[in-house]
């Protein structure tokens, strides 16, 4: 059957690379003109502990324009080396341009973990990649780990996998998932999961400028314009955060939960029905759809705790859980529960810190 | 100009209805228990087709690579305006993960003229959103994610916005191109009457054989065989035979398709424990709770 397109199609490249159990852990270290993502500093912190327990070196894959100046923050967060690709033509993300460019160095220097956040751009670039090299890829990983693992079907020990931990089935289930030896090991994971490294100023790093070989054919889209908006609040920064819920009734009433947020200095967040409903903006949804936080203290008011909530803020260090009904899923991840209605308790919590601020 | 749409859909299990009931102890999950749908995004990837169609022209096929059983959700598309439907179904497809989902597909699309991919970005169940890109790679086209608007559509270009999460993108590209789409991008029809009349019918051949040796239980194989062949023909006659295509057919190398052409596997699955904590309840009253505030100052938890 003929297709009228086959002749304008571009090259290429496929490869598959063994596994190379010497080989680095690396970091894709997304940038946006100039300025790096949360994710990959993120990442880095968690891949610095793969890479000392595999005893390898860890490296993150710089590429952009003019970006040199950010690998001395990626070093500082734990990178070895960093592999530097620093081109006009990748001045703006473009999936072929950059998979082309990520290619050539994963060829090159076979890398044995290659990690990606599952941001907008990581999942449109990382399962390119994979396709392309044939290798396995795990999606929206909320952990990593290096552990062994024996085939069922030969009992054959493969020691020091990644394990690739990520929820599916809309959050139901938590599966591991490992590549035995269609290498590089890749996955995307989530924003906000892993903590945010200090970053160490003495550390030294090495930077390595890589050869950039592209051409117009690797920029097939014309980008016309871009429109970001600043994020209204700044979640995964807050030490305190409060949440309400669709218990709390109406945007009016959603008052209650910005109060209580501003006396005790924290940020107001919101479920999907609360923000469905029109209480708050999305920018304060937490969850599996909306950011994933980790603060100090995390007050849960009149919400129900389903899984896809849990998914964002199961990991604060204490929950508070404000609830009129006993059975609510949230009283089970919660470490301080009050059964009763939101209405009274909230404003008697606002006047006792109030009674004892100084 | 008209355009030739590919809208690749799956069928998944609603896993917004998953109860503790529907999971088995060892954390996997029972599909059977429940209800299989279309998978939400693919129903809006057809939708942006069925858009497509109706302001140019053109022609809609829809694949589904499962089940026998998901030939449903074809006839759903049907129902809804889709031109052609296609069933990949064959057991060597049996755990398949997203790089060998992506080949299998790509060597069905291969098999057909088009102008523009369709896939929902992501499906419900395994919650991936690898496979449209996958399979971008695997045809060697152009691929725009995210997509929550298609702007406009002449000639050989098309403009697309992209959600970028906080904003948003517009670009231009030539075609061929594979779109993935978002809720965001359309509310999808429902099904017209007269099409759902039409299409009622409408079988794959292993339904087809199924239907036939339920209503002939005394045939002998002979006769069955002749039997589906003459109903295959008629049903072909009058445009409702959906295809069904083996991994022969569509010429696929077996060791990029299944456990063999999956990189991934799955090394353990636990169902969402809710984590039993250390925790107090603390009475709704002013004594209760001036306790708790208490605490969490000591503990330095409140500054
Ligand atoms: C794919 C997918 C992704 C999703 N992503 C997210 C996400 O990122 N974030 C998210 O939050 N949700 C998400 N959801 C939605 C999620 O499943 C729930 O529907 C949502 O979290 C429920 O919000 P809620 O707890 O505010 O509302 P409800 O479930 O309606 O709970 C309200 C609670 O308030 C309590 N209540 C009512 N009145 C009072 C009162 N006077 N005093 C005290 N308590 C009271 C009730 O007992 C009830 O427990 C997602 C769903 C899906 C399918
Ligand atoms: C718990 C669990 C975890 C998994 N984790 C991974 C993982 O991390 N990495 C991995 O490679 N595989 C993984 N898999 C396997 C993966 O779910 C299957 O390969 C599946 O066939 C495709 O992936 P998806 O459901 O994520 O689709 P997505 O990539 O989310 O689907 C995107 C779009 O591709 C199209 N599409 C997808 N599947 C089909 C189909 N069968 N027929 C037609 N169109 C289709 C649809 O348009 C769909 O909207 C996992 C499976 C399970 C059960």
């Amino acid at each position: 059957m003929s297709n009228r397109w086959h002749d304008i199609r571009y090259t290429r490249y496929e490869f598959m690379i063994d596994a190379n159990r010497k080989g680095e852990v690396w970091v894709f270290a997304e940038q946006h003109g100039g300025r790096l993502e949360d994710t990959p500093l993120e990442l880095m912190s968690k891949a610095r502990k793969l890479a000392d327990t595999l005893g390898v070196k860890l490296a993150a894959a710089l590429l952009g324009d003019k970006v040199k100046p950010l690998a001395k923050k990626l070093v500082q967060c734990g990178a070895d080396k960093v592999y530097l690709a620093d081109h006009p033509l990748l001045g703006q993300y473009q999936t072929n341009s950059y998979a082309k460019v990520m290619y050539d160095l994963i060829h090159k220097h076979e890398p044995q973990i290659v990690l990606y956040g599952a941001t907008v751009a990581g999942r449109d670039l990382a399962p390119r990649i994979a396709s392309a090299a044939k290798a396995g890829l795990t999606a929206d990983c909320t952990d990593l780990q290096i552990g062994d693992h024996t085939a069922a079907k030969d009992n054959k020990v493969h020691k020091n996998l990644l394990f690739q931990i990520r929820p599916a089935f809309g959050g139901n289930i938590v599966a591991t998932i490992i590549n035995l030896d269609r290498w590089p090991q890749m996955a995307t994971v989530r924003e906000g999961v892993m903590p945010m490294p200090q970053g160490d100023t003495s550390r030294k790093g090495r930077i390595i400028e890589e050869a950039v070989e592209l051409s117009l054919e690797h920029l097939p889209l014309e980008i016309l314009d871009e429109h970001k908006r600043p994020k209204k609040v700044d979640l995964k920064a807050a030490r305190i955060i409060v949440a309400g819920g669709a218990g709390v009734g109406s945007k009016d009433n959603f008052r209650l939960v910005w109060d209580l947020a501003n006396c005790l200095g924290g940020a107001p967040a919101a479920t999907r029905a609360a923000v469905d409903l029109g209480f708050i903006d999305h920018d304060h949804q937490v969850g599996q759809t909306g950011t994933t936080v980790r603060p100090s203290l995390y007050i849960a008011v009149g919400i129900s705790g389903a899984i896809q909530h849990q998914a964002g803020m199961a990991q604060s260090q204490k929950i508070v859980a404000i609830n009129n009904d006993p059975d609510a899923p949230i009283f089970q991840v919660a470490h301080y529960k009050i059964l009763g209605d939101l209405n009274e308790i909230v404003p008697l919590m606002i006047k006792t810190i109030k009674g004892k601020a100084p | 100009m008209a355009y030739k749409c590919v809208v690749l859909i799956k069928q998944v299990p609603d896993t917004k209805r998953i109860t503790g009931d529907v999971m088995n102890d060892d954390g996997t999950v029972k599909r059977s228990a429940l209800p299989a749908i279309f998978n939400p995004e693919d129903l809006n990837a057809l939708e942006t087709a069925l858009e497509i169609k109706d302001r140019f022209g053109g022609h809609i096929t829809v694949i589904t690579m499962g089940l026998p059983a998901a030939a449903a959700i074809l006839r759903e598309s049907l129902y809804r305006g889709a031109d052609d439907a296609i069933l990949i179904t064959d057991r060597r497809c049996a755990a398949s993960d997203t790089l060998a989902t992506s080949y299998i597909l790509s060597r069905a699309v291969k098999k057909l003229d088009y102008d523009i991919v369709l896939c929902g970005r992501q499906a419900i169940d395994g919650d991936t959103a690898q496979v449209g890109p996958q399979l971008a790679e695997k045809l060697g086209i152009t691929q725009i994610t995210y997509v929550e608007q298609l702007i406009e559509l002449s000639g050989n270009r098309i403009t697309a916005q992209r959600n970028i999460g906080n904003g948003w993108q517009q670009v231009k590209a030539e075609l061929p191109v594979l779109l993935t789409v978002i809720g965001e991008a359309n509310e999808p029809r429902v099904a017209a009457a007269k099409k759902m009349m039409k299409y009622k019918k409408a079988s794959t051949p292993i339904e087809i054989s199924e239907k036939i040796k339920a209503e002939n239980p005394k045939a002998d194989a002979a006769e069955i065989a002749e039997l589906i062949k003459l109903r295959s023909k008629s049903l072909e006659e009058k445009g409702l035979l959906i295809k069904q295509w083996s991994l022969d057919h569509v010429e696929a190398d077996l060791s990029w398709c299944g456990m063999s052409g999956s990189p991934t596997k799955v090394h353990r699955i636990q169902s969402v424990v809710l984590a039993a904590k250390e925790s107090k309840d603390v009475e709704p009253t002013p004594d209760g709770i001036a306790d708790m505030i208490h605490e969490l100052i000591e503990e330095k938890t409140i500054a």
